[in-house]
Protein backbone atom coordinates (compact mmCIF):
# COMPACT_ATOMS: atom_id res chain seq x y z
CA UNK A 1 0.00 0.00 0.00
CA UNK A 2 2.81 2.60 0.82
CA UNK A 3 4.02 2.58 -2.50
CA UNK A 4 0.66 3.38 -4.08
CA UNK A 5 0.40 6.13 -1.55
CA UNK A 6 4.03 7.61 -2.64
CA UNK A 7 2.93 7.16 -6.07
CA UNK A 8 -0.07 9.27 -5.85
CA UNK A 9 1.12 11.92 -3.46
CA UNK A 10 4.11 11.98 -5.81
CA UNK A 11 1.35 12.01 -9.15
CA UNK A 12 4.52 11.21 -11.52
CA UNK A 13 4.45 7.63 -12.42
CA UNK A 14 7.81 7.85 -14.06
CA UNK A 15 10.20 7.94 -11.73
CA UNK A 16 9.07 4.31 -10.39
CA UNK A 17 11.70 1.50 -10.21
CA UNK A 18 10.64 -0.84 -12.27
CA UNK A 19 9.30 -3.50 -10.19
CA UNK A 20 7.48 -2.69 -6.70
CA UNK A 21 5.95 -5.28 -4.70
CA UNK A 22 3.56 -4.70 -2.23
CA UNK A 23 3.75 -6.94 0.82
CA UNK A 24 -0.16 -8.05 1.83
CA UNK A 25 -1.52 -7.50 5.35
CA UNK A 26 1.09 -5.64 6.50
CA UNK A 27 -0.07 -2.13 5.86
CA UNK A 28 1.96 -0.51 8.15
CA UNK A 29 4.33 -1.16 11.11
CA UNK A 30 2.05 -1.57 13.73
CA UNK A 31 0.67 -4.26 11.47
CA UNK A 32 3.77 -5.91 11.26
CA UNK A 33 4.52 -5.44 14.77
CA UNK A 34 1.17 -7.17 15.69
CA UNK A 35 2.30 -10.28 13.31
CA UNK A 36 5.57 -10.99 14.66
CA UNK A 37 3.78 -10.55 18.27
CA UNK A 38 1.11 -13.31 17.12
CA UNK A 39 3.18 -15.33 15.22
CA UNK A 40 6.16 -15.82 18.08
CA UNK A 41 3.42 -15.94 20.45
CA UNK A 42 4.54 -13.11 22.70
CA UNK A 43 2.48 -11.84 25.56
CA UNK A 44 1.59 -8.66 24.32
CA UNK A 45 2.38 -6.62 27.97
CA UNK A 46 5.80 -8.22 28.20
CA UNK A 47 7.71 -7.30 25.01
CA UNK A 48 11.11 -8.71 24.22
CA UNK A 49 11.74 -5.46 22.63
CA UNK A 50 15.68 -6.96 21.93
CA UNK A 51 14.07 -9.61 20.05
CA UNK A 52 11.37 -7.97 18.44
CA UNK A 53 13.52 -5.04 16.88
CA UNK A 54 15.89 -7.43 15.59
CA UNK A 55 12.78 -9.26 13.55
CA UNK A 56 11.65 -6.20 12.59
CA UNK A 57 14.83 -5.03 11.45
CA UNK A 58 15.23 -7.80 9.00
CA UNK A 59 11.89 -7.63 7.72
CA UNK A 60 12.91 -4.16 6.56
CA UNK A 61 16.03 -5.52 5.41
CA UNK A 62 13.91 -7.66 3.15
CA UNK A 63 11.93 -5.26 1.80
CA UNK A 64 15.03 -3.21 0.80
CA UNK A 65 16.22 -6.19 -1.00
CA UNK A 66 13.00 -6.61 -2.73
CA UNK A 67 13.12 -3.15 -4.27
CA UNK A 68 10.06 -2.24 -1.87
CA UNK A 69 9.21 1.39 -1.04
CA UNK A 70 10.16 1.96 2.68
CA UNK A 71 8.00 4.50 3.73
CA UNK A 72 8.94 7.31 6.15
CA UNK A 73 6.45 5.51 8.85
CA UNK A 74 8.79 2.18 8.70
CA UNK A 75 11.79 3.96 9.18
CA UNK A 76 10.37 6.07 12.41
CA UNK A 77 9.15 2.56 14.01
CA UNK A 78 12.63 1.28 13.94
CA UNK A 79 14.18 4.07 15.53
CA UNK A 80 11.32 3.97 17.99
CA UNK A 81 12.17 0.40 18.55
CA UNK A 82 15.85 0.68 18.95
CA UNK A 83 15.12 4.30 20.94
CA UNK A 84 13.05 1.32 23.37
CA UNK A 85 15.74 -1.18 23.69
CA UNK A 86 18.31 1.67 25.13
CA UNK A 87 16.04 2.91 27.59
CA UNK A 88 15.58 -0.90 28.59
CA UNK A 89 19.45 -0.97 29.21
CA UNK A 90 19.43 1.99 31.30
CA UNK A 91 19.07 0.82 35.09
CA UNK A 92 16.32 2.70 36.75
CA UNK A 93 17.84 6.18 38.52
CA UNK A 94 19.07 5.48 41.65
CA UNK A 95 18.85 9.63 42.86
CA UNK A 96 15.05 9.65 42.47
CA UNK A 97 13.06 9.10 45.51
CA UNK A 98 11.18 5.83 45.46
CA UNK A 99 7.51 7.28 44.88
CA UNK A 100 8.97 8.69 42.03
CA UNK A 101 10.82 5.48 40.58
CA UNK A 102 7.40 3.62 40.77
CA UNK A 103 5.83 6.34 38.40
CA UNK A 104 8.79 5.67 35.96
CA UNK A 105 7.00 4.33 33.20
CA UNK A 106 8.09 0.88 31.20
CA UNK A 107 9.72 2.62 28.30
CA UNK A 108 7.50 -0.12 26.60
CA UNK A 109 4.19 1.23 27.66
CA UNK A 110 3.43 3.81 25.17
CA UNK A 111 4.24 1.47 22.06
CA UNK A 112 1.58 -1.32 23.67
CA UNK A 113 -1.07 1.27 24.03
CA UNK A 114 -0.14 2.23 20.59
CA UNK A 115 -0.48 -1.63 19.77
CA UNK A 116 -3.57 -2.59 21.05
CA UNK A 117 -5.47 0.80 19.78
CA UNK A 118 -4.31 -0.47 16.86
CA UNK A 119 -5.54 -3.79 16.59
CA UNK A 120 -9.11 -2.33 18.02
CA UNK A 121 -9.35 -0.19 14.94
CA UNK A 122 -8.24 -3.35 13.08
CA UNK A 123 -11.17 -5.71 14.13
CA UNK A 124 -13.84 -2.52 13.75
CA UNK A 125 -12.49 -2.69 9.90
CA UNK A 126 -13.24 -6.56 9.90
CA UNK A 127 -16.42 -5.65 11.59
CA UNK A 128 -17.28 -3.29 8.77
CA UNK A 129 -16.11 -5.52 5.77
CA UNK A 130 -18.71 -8.10 7.28
CA UNK A 131 -21.22 -5.60 7.34
CA UNK A 132 -20.20 -4.19 3.53
CA UNK A 133 -20.41 -8.04 2.67
CA UNK A 134 -23.97 -8.62 4.15
CA UNK A 135 -25.34 -5.24 2.38
CA UNK A 136 -23.58 -6.31 -0.77
CA UNK A 137 -25.98 -9.27 -0.26
CA UNK A 138 -29.03 -7.19 -0.13
CA UNK A 139 -31.20 -5.08 -3.45
CA UNK A 140 -33.95 -2.41 -2.15
CA UNK A 141 -36.61 -1.83 -4.64
CA UNK A 142 -36.48 -0.43 -7.38
CA UNK A 143 -33.47 -2.22 -7.86
CA UNK A 144 -30.64 -0.13 -8.21
CA UNK A 145 -29.37 -2.36 -11.37
CA UNK A 146 -33.12 -1.33 -13.38
CA UNK A 147 -31.18 1.61 -14.08
CA UNK A 148 -29.23 0.53 -16.52
CA UNK A 149 -31.73 1.14 -19.30
CA UNK A 150 -33.66 4.01 -18.00
CA UNK A 151 -32.68 7.49 -18.02
CA UNK A 152 -31.08 7.93 -15.10
CA UNK A 153 -27.51 7.44 -16.36
CA UNK A 154 -24.94 10.19 -16.06
CA UNK A 155 -23.20 10.95 -19.16
CA UNK A 156 -19.26 10.64 -18.81
CA UNK A 157 -17.24 13.89 -18.70
CA UNK A 158 -13.66 13.92 -20.48
CA UNK A 159 -12.66 14.11 -16.37
CA UNK A 160 -13.90 10.59 -15.62
CA UNK A 161 -12.70 9.60 -19.02
CA UNK A 162 -9.06 10.50 -18.16
CA UNK A 163 -9.59 9.50 -15.05
CA UNK A 164 -10.54 6.13 -15.83
CA UNK A 165 -7.77 5.41 -18.75
CA UNK A 166 -5.38 6.89 -15.82
CA UNK A 167 -6.13 4.03 -13.94
CA UNK A 168 -5.69 1.61 -16.90
CA UNK A 169 -2.36 2.89 -17.43
CA UNK A 170 -1.89 2.85 -13.24
CA UNK A 171 -3.11 -0.79 -12.99
CA UNK A 172 -0.72 -1.76 -16.15
CA UNK A 173 2.68 -0.49 -14.60
CA UNK A 174 1.81 -2.34 -11.40
CA UNK A 175 1.61 -5.09 -12.94
CA UNK A 176 4.23 -5.06 -16.07
CA UNK A 177 7.07 -3.85 -15.75
CA UNK A 178 8.81 -4.75 -18.97
CA UNK A 179 7.57 -4.09 -22.57
CA UNK A 180 8.02 -6.24 -24.96
CA UNK A 181 5.71 -4.47 -27.58
CA UNK A 182 7.61 -3.67 -30.42
CA UNK A 183 5.12 -3.71 -33.35
CA UNK A 184 3.39 -0.96 -34.09
CA UNK A 185 -0.41 -0.74 -33.69
CA UNK A 186 -2.01 2.02 -36.01
CA UNK A 187 -5.31 3.74 -34.71
CA UNK A 188 -7.07 2.44 -38.03
CA UNK A 189 -6.08 -1.35 -36.79
CA UNK A 190 -6.92 -0.68 -33.40
CA UNK A 191 -10.33 0.90 -34.81
CA UNK A 192 -11.11 -2.09 -36.70
CA UNK A 193 -10.21 -4.32 -33.72
CA UNK A 194 -12.47 -3.01 -31.48
CA UNK A 195 -15.38 -2.66 -34.17
CA UNK A 196 -14.88 -6.23 -33.98
CA UNK A 197 -15.31 -7.00 -30.36
CA UNK A 198 -18.43 -4.69 -30.36
CA UNK A 199 -19.95 -7.08 -32.57
CA UNK A 200 -19.92 -9.87 -30.43
CA UNK A 201 -20.84 -7.75 -27.42
CA UNK A 202 -23.03 -5.15 -27.11
CA UNK A 203 -21.35 -3.29 -24.02
CA UNK A 204 -18.19 -3.64 -22.66
CA UNK A 205 -16.68 -2.43 -19.19
CA UNK A 206 -13.87 0.30 -19.75
CA UNK A 207 -11.12 -1.58 -18.32
CA UNK A 208 -11.44 -4.24 -20.38
CA UNK A 209 -11.28 -2.76 -23.52
CA UNK A 210 -7.64 -2.14 -22.42
CA UNK A 211 -6.99 -6.36 -21.44
CA UNK A 212 -4.82 -7.11 -24.65
CA UNK A 213 -2.99 -3.63 -24.63
CA UNK A 214 0.94 -5.07 -24.47
CA UNK A 215 2.47 -1.66 -23.96
CA UNK A 216 1.86 2.04 -22.67
CA UNK A 217 1.77 2.99 -26.28
CA UNK A 218 -0.79 0.31 -27.18
CA UNK A 219 -3.09 1.71 -24.33
CA UNK A 220 -2.50 5.36 -25.71
CA UNK A 221 -3.78 4.03 -29.30
CA UNK A 222 -6.33 2.22 -27.79
CA UNK A 223 -7.09 5.20 -25.86
CA UNK A 224 -7.70 7.32 -28.84
CA UNK A 225 -9.35 4.63 -31.16
CA UNK A 226 -12.21 4.79 -28.31
CA UNK A 227 -12.39 8.30 -28.95
CA UNK A 228 -12.72 8.48 -32.36
CA UNK A 229 -15.34 5.92 -32.52
CA UNK A 230 -17.14 8.31 -29.59
CA UNK A 231 -16.88 11.26 -31.92
CA UNK A 232 -18.30 9.37 -34.67
CA UNK A 233 -21.32 8.23 -32.32
CA UNK A 234 -20.34 4.70 -32.76
CA UNK A 235 -20.42 4.18 -29.47
CA UNK A 236 -21.73 5.67 -26.29
CA UNK A 237 -20.03 5.74 -22.92
CA UNK A 238 -22.28 5.44 -19.78
CA UNK A 239 -21.69 5.39 -16.08
CA UNK A 240 -24.24 4.32 -13.48
CA UNK A 241 -22.78 6.39 -10.95
CA UNK A 242 -20.73 8.74 -10.23
CA UNK A 243 -17.02 7.53 -9.96
CA UNK A 244 -18.74 4.09 -11.10
CA UNK A 245 -17.17 1.80 -13.75
CA UNK A 246 -17.74 3.36 -17.16
CA UNK A 247 -18.95 0.87 -20.23
CA UNK A 248 -18.78 1.24 -23.42
CA UNK A 249 -22.22 0.71 -25.45
CA UNK A 250 -22.67 0.14 -29.43
CA UNK A 251 -24.92 2.95 -30.75
CA UNK A 252 -27.72 0.52 -32.26
CA UNK A 253 -29.24 2.43 -34.53
CA UNK A 254 -26.40 3.41 -36.33
CA UNK A 255 -24.96 -0.30 -36.47
CA UNK A 256 -28.25 -1.19 -38.27
CA UNK A 257 -28.12 1.17 -40.84
CA UNK A 258 -24.77 0.81 -42.42
CA UNK B 1 -57.88 7.37 9.75
CA UNK B 2 -56.72 4.28 11.80
CA UNK B 3 -53.60 2.76 12.40
CA UNK B 4 -54.88 -0.30 10.24
CA UNK B 5 -55.78 1.91 7.23
CA UNK B 6 -52.20 3.77 7.35
CA UNK B 7 -50.23 0.82 7.33
CA UNK B 8 -50.51 -0.62 3.93
CA UNK B 9 -49.61 3.07 2.64
CA UNK B 10 -46.78 3.05 4.48
CA UNK B 11 -45.61 -0.14 3.37
CA UNK B 12 -46.12 0.84 -0.26
CA UNK B 13 -44.02 4.48 0.37
CA UNK B 14 -41.34 2.31 1.71
CA UNK B 15 -40.97 0.34 -1.44
CA UNK B 16 -41.47 2.98 -3.87
CA UNK B 17 -39.00 5.13 -1.99
CA UNK B 18 -35.49 5.32 -3.11
CA UNK B 19 -34.10 6.28 0.30
CA UNK B 20 -35.15 5.36 3.33
CA UNK B 21 -38.09 6.65 4.79
CA UNK B 22 -37.86 9.11 7.99
CA UNK B 23 -41.47 9.44 10.10
CA UNK B 24 -40.70 13.11 9.65
CA UNK B 25 -40.94 12.63 5.25
CA UNK B 26 -44.57 10.94 6.39
CA UNK B 27 -45.67 13.01 8.69
CA UNK B 28 -45.47 15.48 5.98
CA UNK B 29 -47.74 13.01 3.66
CA UNK B 30 -50.23 12.38 6.58
CA UNK B 31 -50.28 16.65 7.98
CA UNK B 32 -53.59 15.95 9.87
CA UNK B 33 -52.63 12.26 11.67
CA UNK B 34 -50.21 12.40 14.65
CA UNK B 35 -46.94 11.74 14.93
CA UNK B 36 -47.30 9.59 17.14
CA UNK B 37 -49.84 7.44 15.39
CA UNK B 38 -47.63 7.08 11.91
CA UNK B 39 -44.37 5.88 14.92
CA UNK B 40 -46.88 3.43 15.69
CA UNK B 41 -48.18 2.07 12.25
CA UNK B 42 -44.84 2.14 11.33
CA UNK B 43 -43.71 -0.51 14.12
CA UNK B 44 -46.94 -2.54 13.56
CA UNK B 45 -45.84 -2.42 9.88
CA UNK B 46 -42.46 -3.46 10.34
CA UNK B 47 -42.99 -6.30 12.88
CA UNK B 48 -46.02 -7.93 10.59
CA UNK B 49 -44.16 -7.90 7.28
CA UNK B 50 -40.81 -9.34 9.29
CA UNK B 51 -43.13 -11.87 10.80
CA UNK B 52 -44.13 -13.38 7.59
CA UNK B 53 -40.45 -14.19 6.78
CA UNK B 54 -41.07 -13.74 3.22
CA UNK B 55 -38.25 -12.85 0.79
CA UNK B 56 -38.18 -9.19 1.62
CA UNK B 57 -37.81 -7.44 5.04
CA UNK B 58 -38.29 -3.95 6.34
CA UNK B 59 -35.17 -2.20 8.03
CA UNK B 60 -33.94 0.93 10.24
CA UNK B 61 -31.32 2.22 8.10
CA UNK B 62 -29.95 5.79 8.83
CA UNK B 63 -33.03 7.10 10.22
CA UNK B 64 -35.37 5.63 8.19
CA UNK B 65 -36.90 2.15 6.71
CA UNK B 66 -35.91 0.53 4.07
CA UNK B 67 -37.31 -2.54 1.97
CA UNK B 68 -34.34 -4.62 1.23
CA UNK B 69 -34.18 -8.08 -0.23
CA UNK B 70 -33.52 -10.56 2.81
CA UNK B 71 -29.19 -11.25 2.40
CA UNK B 72 -29.77 -15.17 2.99
CA UNK B 73 -31.16 -15.44 -0.56
CA UNK B 74 -28.33 -13.33 -2.41
CA UNK B 75 -27.01 -16.43 -4.52
CA UNK B 76 -30.73 -16.69 -6.19
CA UNK B 77 -30.95 -13.19 -6.80
CA UNK B 78 -27.62 -12.47 -8.43
CA UNK B 79 -27.84 -15.40 -10.15
CA UNK B 80 -30.99 -14.12 -11.65
CA UNK B 81 -29.80 -10.69 -12.61
CA UNK B 82 -26.39 -11.57 -13.52
CA UNK B 83 -24.45 -8.98 -11.48
CA UNK B 84 -21.17 -9.53 -9.32
CA UNK B 85 -20.95 -8.45 -6.16
CA UNK B 86 -20.11 -4.65 -6.44
CA UNK B 87 -16.59 -3.33 -5.73
CA UNK B 88 -15.63 -3.65 -1.76
CA UNK B 89 -13.56 -1.21 0.27
CA UNK B 90 -9.65 -1.96 0.78
CA UNK B 91 -8.63 -2.56 3.83
CA UNK B 92 -6.88 0.56 4.45
CA UNK B 93 -10.19 2.28 3.29
CA UNK B 94 -11.44 0.12 6.27
CA UNK B 95 -9.24 0.70 8.73
CA UNK B 96 -9.36 4.56 8.19
CA UNK B 97 -13.48 4.35 8.11
CA UNK B 98 -13.70 2.57 11.37
CA UNK B 99 -11.21 4.71 12.46
CA UNK B 100 -13.29 7.90 11.62
CA UNK B 101 -16.35 6.11 12.61
CA UNK B 102 -14.86 6.29 16.55
CA UNK B 103 -13.23 8.93 16.72
CA UNK B 104 -15.03 11.64 14.43
CA UNK B 105 -14.75 14.53 14.35
CA UNK B 106 -11.10 13.66 13.76
CA UNK B 107 -8.15 15.13 11.77
CA UNK B 108 -5.83 13.33 9.18
CA UNK B 109 -2.87 13.77 11.50
CA UNK B 110 -5.09 11.96 14.64
CA UNK B 111 -5.99 9.22 11.86
CA UNK B 112 -2.21 8.87 11.32
CA UNK B 113 -1.49 8.71 15.33
CA UNK B 114 -3.61 5.68 15.34
CA UNK B 115 -3.33 3.86 12.14
CA UNK B 116 0.91 4.41 12.26
CA UNK B 117 0.96 5.11 8.62
CA UNK B 118 -0.20 7.59 6.37
CA UNK B 119 -4.24 7.50 5.10
CA UNK B 120 -4.35 9.91 2.32
CA UNK B 121 -5.46 7.61 -0.49
CA UNK B 122 -7.52 5.76 1.81
CA UNK B 123 -9.38 9.13 2.95
CA UNK B 124 -9.50 10.40 -0.76
CA UNK B 125 -11.62 7.07 -1.43
CA UNK B 126 -13.80 7.55 1.21
CA UNK B 127 -14.02 11.01 0.42
CA UNK B 128 -15.23 9.93 -3.31
CA UNK B 129 -17.25 7.25 -2.49
CA UNK B 130 -19.42 9.94 -0.35
CA UNK B 131 -19.00 7.55 3.02
CA UNK B 132 -16.98 10.39 4.82
CA UNK B 133 -17.50 14.37 4.64
CA UNK B 134 -15.63 17.16 5.57
CA UNK B 135 -17.62 18.59 9.25
CA UNK B 136 -15.69 21.41 10.11
CA UNK B 137 -11.72 22.34 11.46
CA UNK B 138 -10.42 22.47 14.37
CA UNK B 139 -9.60 25.47 16.47
CA UNK B 140 -5.96 24.70 16.70
CA UNK B 141 -3.02 25.81 15.03
CA UNK B 142 -2.93 25.15 11.39
CA UNK B 143 -6.81 24.66 11.58
CA UNK B 144 -7.05 21.19 9.70
CA UNK B 145 -9.97 19.49 8.70
CA UNK B 146 -11.97 17.47 10.70
CA UNK B 147 -13.82 14.46 9.21
CA UNK B 148 -16.94 12.31 10.18
CA UNK B 149 -19.02 9.86 8.73
CA UNK B 150 -22.19 10.42 6.39
CA UNK B 151 -25.44 9.29 6.35
CA UNK B 152 -24.53 7.25 3.30
CA UNK B 153 -21.52 5.40 5.44
CA UNK B 154 -24.90 4.32 7.68
CA UNK B 155 -26.85 3.15 4.52
CA UNK B 156 -23.76 1.42 3.22
CA UNK B 157 -23.53 -0.57 6.41
CA UNK B 158 -26.63 -0.93 6.69
CA UNK B 159 -27.18 0.67 10.30
CA UNK B 160 -29.50 2.57 11.75
CA UNK B 161 -27.08 4.80 13.08
CA UNK B 162 -23.66 5.55 14.99
CA UNK B 163 -24.67 3.99 18.49
CA UNK B 164 -25.84 0.51 16.32
CA UNK B 165 -22.01 0.23 16.14
CA UNK B 166 -20.31 -2.24 18.72
CA UNK B 167 -18.51 0.03 21.27
CA UNK B 168 -14.89 0.10 21.15
CA UNK B 169 -14.39 -1.66 24.29
CA UNK B 170 -15.71 -4.86 22.78
CA UNK B 171 -13.29 -4.73 20.31
CA UNK B 172 -10.62 -4.27 22.59
CA UNK B 173 -11.20 -7.28 24.43
CA UNK B 174 -10.77 -8.92 21.26
CA UNK B 175 -7.24 -6.67 21.21
CA UNK B 176 -6.11 -8.32 24.55
CA UNK B 177 -6.45 -11.88 22.76
CA UNK B 178 -4.38 -11.04 20.38
CA UNK B 179 -0.93 -12.47 22.66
Amino acid sequence: MDGTEDRDTNGSLQDEPALTIRLEGFEGPLDLLLHLIKREEIDIWNIPIAHITEQYLSYIQMMQDLNINVAGEWLLMAATLIYIKSRMLLPADPVLATSEQEQQEDPRKELVYQLLEHQKFKNAAQMLYTREEVENAVWSSPPQDALEDGQEVIAVSLFDLLQAFHEVVKRFEAQAGIEFDQEEVTIEQKLTELRRLLVVHDSLAFSSFFATAASRRHLIVTFLALLEMVRLREVVLRQKKAFGEITINRQKPLEETP
Amino acid sequence: MDIEELQPILEAIIYAADDPVRPEQLKEVFPQESYDKIEMALQALVRDFNARRGGMWIREIAGGFRMTTRPEHHEHVRAYLKTKPGAKLSLAALETLAVIAYKQPVTLAEILAIRGKKSTTALHTLLERKLVVILGRKAVVGRPILYGTSKEFLVHFGLKDLSELPTLEEFAQMAGEVS
